[in-house]
């Protein structure tokens, strides 16, 4: 059978493309040029990912495995739909999630819209996720069996028709496994380093990505750095250098520990307060998807994570339409908005949304962390 | 697989493979040495040379042997034109041409071009400025195939000297550089079938000429550097070949391009890029087109997998693929441009392979259309 890899040029996905070949499979390595790099590389700062060194190592890796290998240039979907959203959300005062954005807008559906038009059957990738028959119909996203590694959180906007001609040979493997089966295949990239930062930053410095996107016109503005209990601590230099929840970098000195518990954007105006102020009984969420098997009406309980390197809790989740009410077990500190949240029935991902806010009916007496509103 | 691509490069001829092969086997030979080894070296430049001039219509001494057609041009463009000079170029110049004006410091007219690609005499007079250093001007366009009125230019525009870029032209139609009436002239040697990695620049010797690559007597002071000695050898032998073939070849190329524009008309959403003219306007071996909807590398790719090799716009750096600048001067939008796709046939495809793209290319469209189709009601 034909089947198409996305293949970024890192190890993940080369051994991907590998065990396709492995199979008997006829692959096609598409790349994603996804950004211009040339002037990182100008500036003599390496790129993480979409540089010709990336391409050049994807191209390379189909050369010694002998199949097919094109570039695909999406740099203006990519832009639009994934880091001018990015600058946007952090300039409203909110922490966007752009890889689960380019996972649902420029990853997935073009691509399998590319590998269709080529002929290919299944669309492979190197996520850490698994895709697994559910018996009852359907496909069901399932974690990757390297905890460390999984990465179905970011998957959760992939809906039954893209699950049922996407597949994730890493998803039984761990990276080290990953990184002995690309060394013995001889796989030029087998000790390329994880990327781990988001790619369109590579060197971590987000808010410096921000402020070019946005340009001059949309600029950020300063605003006031305000504990909860109304004082007025300084000023700062733009919402999008805080999340809720950070400590690092306020630029204010009280002698008390104090963290980001709400970021007003259109106010310009981050609050902050000692950590138990950011603890919160639950969130709400927008744009609610079911993934693998939508229940019956009423309230479902799984396991929810918050952000990335969430360690998930136990939640009580109700679901009206694209809204969600997520109340947790046991309170869960700096509810980030617009970060997603996922829910998981053990193993499996059962939906996903995006946070609104921190819900503060069940502790009246606290500051919302989150928007700050009520 | 089926090489429709010839554009880009085309088969070398055996005897110019087998003429650059004896080269590197012969051992060691530096033109420029005084010894014997160094003698049979320059003589066999000498008479590849002389071949070229014979092919191109041109005196041997004028010929400069470059690396290929964009050091060639630049080599025409850095040599005659000063920092700050002004050049005027149709819209649709090879790449190498608006590089080369750009590292010359030049100030460029680009001259649009119409629907059809095809370029006006008067448009380009128009851009005409007191101290215009030059123009630039291509025999025929690589993308589309359009064959501009080199000579009727050349007169138009005298006496500001004239560059010609010909090298798509070169053994696809008659081309005699003293009748194209330009100043310079370039084409390239895998374009015709000789080894890659020569080119030739056609200055006549009375033109003042600045080198590019200064440090030796070679090519009479214009060009220093060794020589490619095994690919000037095949390119002599091709350019004799390409003549003596060329009659014959283009008529049968000509008939299949004719059989390939008929098929495609019959599919729907598919245009050609280009003028539906005669011969006279179109290169005979090039059809360009799109097809409504579909990116030009989706098909591309979507050949290939089946052993069909096209082409579609440039490549960046990366291998990705930019719309065609040269469409969008056509006046197509960035998507259209993004559809363009390229079939240059060569003198050794056949019939068969003819037949074959008929049967094929209308399934692989069928099977693009119906992706999208599901991906839009996906979304």
């Amino acid at each position: 059978m034909r089947v198409a890899v996305a293949m970024s040029g890192g190890v993940d996905s080369s051994v991907a493309a590998a065990l396709m070949v492995e199979q008997g499979h006829e692959v096609v390595g598409l790349t994603m040029k996804l950004r211009d790099t040339t002037a990182e590389e100008r500036a003599g700062r390496s790129a993480s990912c979409c540089s010709p060194d990336d391409l050049m190592d994807a191209r390379t890796v189909c050369d010694t495995l002998g199949v097919a290998h094109y570039v695909i240039d999406y740099r203006d979907a990519f832009r639009a739909a994934v880091i001018e959203p990015f600058a946007r959300t952090y300039l409203a005062g909110l922490t966007p999630n752009p890889c689960v954005a380019c996972n649902d807008h420029v990853k997935f559906a073009p691509l399998l819209e590319r590998a269709r038009a080529l002929g290919a059957d299944l669309l492979v990738t190197g996520h850490y996720a698994r895709v697994e028959p559910d018996p009852a119909g359907g496909f069901a996203l399932c974690k990757g069996a390297d905890q460390a590694k999984d990465q179905s959180y970011f998957l959760f906007g992939l809906d039954q028709s893209a699950l049922a001609q996407v597949r994730f040979p890493l998803g039984e493997m761990s990276k080290d496994a990953v990184r002995d089966h690309a060394r013995r295949l001889g796989l030029s990239t087998w000790d390329k380093h994880d990327s781990e930062d988001i790619c369109f930053v590579p060197d971590g410095d987000y808010a410096r990505v921000v402020e070019q996107v946005a340009g001059p016109a949309h600029a950020p503005a300063p605003g006031a750095i305000v504990h909860q209990d109304g004082r007025a601590l300084g000023t700062h230099g733009g919402v999008h250098r805080f999340t809720v929840g950070q400590r690092k970098g306020l630029g204010v000195a009280t002698g008390e520990r104090l963290f980001v518990l709400s970021v007003d954007g259109d106010a310009r105006r981050v609050t902050v307060g000692p950590r138990a102020a950011l603890s919160a009984s639950g969130l709400r969420a927008s744009r609610w998807r079911w993934v693998s098997g939508r229940p019956e009406a009423g309230p479902v309980h799984g396991q929810v994570r918050i952000r990335y390197r969430h360690a998930g809790v136990g939640a009580t989740v109700l679901v009206d339409g694209a809204q969600a009410r997520v109340v947790f077990d046991t309170p869960q500190a700096a509810i980030a908005p617009g970060q997603a949240v996922v829910l998981y029935a053990g193993d499996r991902v059962w939906g996903g949304g995006f946070i609104d806010g921190a819900l503060c009916e069940a502790s009246p007496d606290r500051a919302e962390a989150g928007r700050g509103r009520g | 697989m089926i090489f429709f691509d010839h554009n880009a490069t085309t088969t070398p001829w055996p005897a110019a493979a087998d003429a650059a092969a004896a080269w590197l086997r012969a051992g060691p030979a530096n033109a420029s040495s005084v010894h014997a080894a160094g003698r049979r070296a320059r003589a066999a430049i000498e008479a590849a040379r002389r071949q070229v001039a014979q092919a191109l219509g041109a005196t041997a001494a004028d010929l400069v042997f470059t690396s290929g057609a964009t050091e060639a041009l630049h080599l025409a463009i850095l040599g005659r034109v000063p920092a700050g000079g002004h050049v005027v170029a149709s819209a649709v110049e090879h790449p190498a041409v608006f590089g080369a004006c750009a590292v010359a410091g030049a100030r460029v007219t680009r001259v649009p071009v119409d629907g059809e690609g095809r370029l006006a005499v008067a448009d380009v007079l128009a851009a005409i400025e007191p101290r215009t250093a030059l123009v630039a001007v291509m025999a025929a366009q690589n993308e589309i195939g359009t064959i501009f009125p080199v000579a009727d230019i050349a007169r138009a525009v005298a006496p500001v000297p004239v560059l010609c870029d010909a090298v798509q032209a070169w053994g696809k139609v008659p081309l005699d550089v003293r009748a194209l009436g330009c100043a310079l002239a370039v084409v390239s040697g895998h374009k015709i079938g000789a080894p890659s990695g020569v080119g030739v620049l056609w200055a006549p010797r009375a033109l003042a000429l600045r080198p590019t690559l200064a440090g030796g007597p070679q090519e009479r002071g214009r060009r220093a550097g060794t020589e490619n000695l095994p690919a000037i050898v095949g390119l002599g032998v091709a350019a004799t070949e390409a003549v003596a073939a060329s009659l014959t070849a283009t008529h049968a190329v000509a008939a299949r391009r004719a059989r390939l524009r008929a098929a495609l008309t019959t599919l729907p959403g598919l245009r050609f890029h280009g003028a539906a003219g005669g011969p006279a306007d179109m290169l005979p071996n090039t059809l360009a087109f799109r097809v409504d909807g579909l990116p030009g590398d989706e098909l591309l790719q979507a050949l290939d997998l089946e052993g069909i090799c096209l082409s579609s716009g440039s490549a960046c750096a990366a291998g990705a693929l930019e719309p065609s600048s040269v469409l969008r001067a056509l006046g197509l939008a960035t998507e259209e441009a993004r559809g363009g796709l390229r079939l240059s046939l060569g003198r050794d495809n056949t019939d068969a392979e003819v037949e074959r793209f008929i049967d094929v290319f209308p399934r692989l469209v069928a099977r693009a259309r119906a992706a999208r189709a599901e991906g839009r009601a996906c979304a």
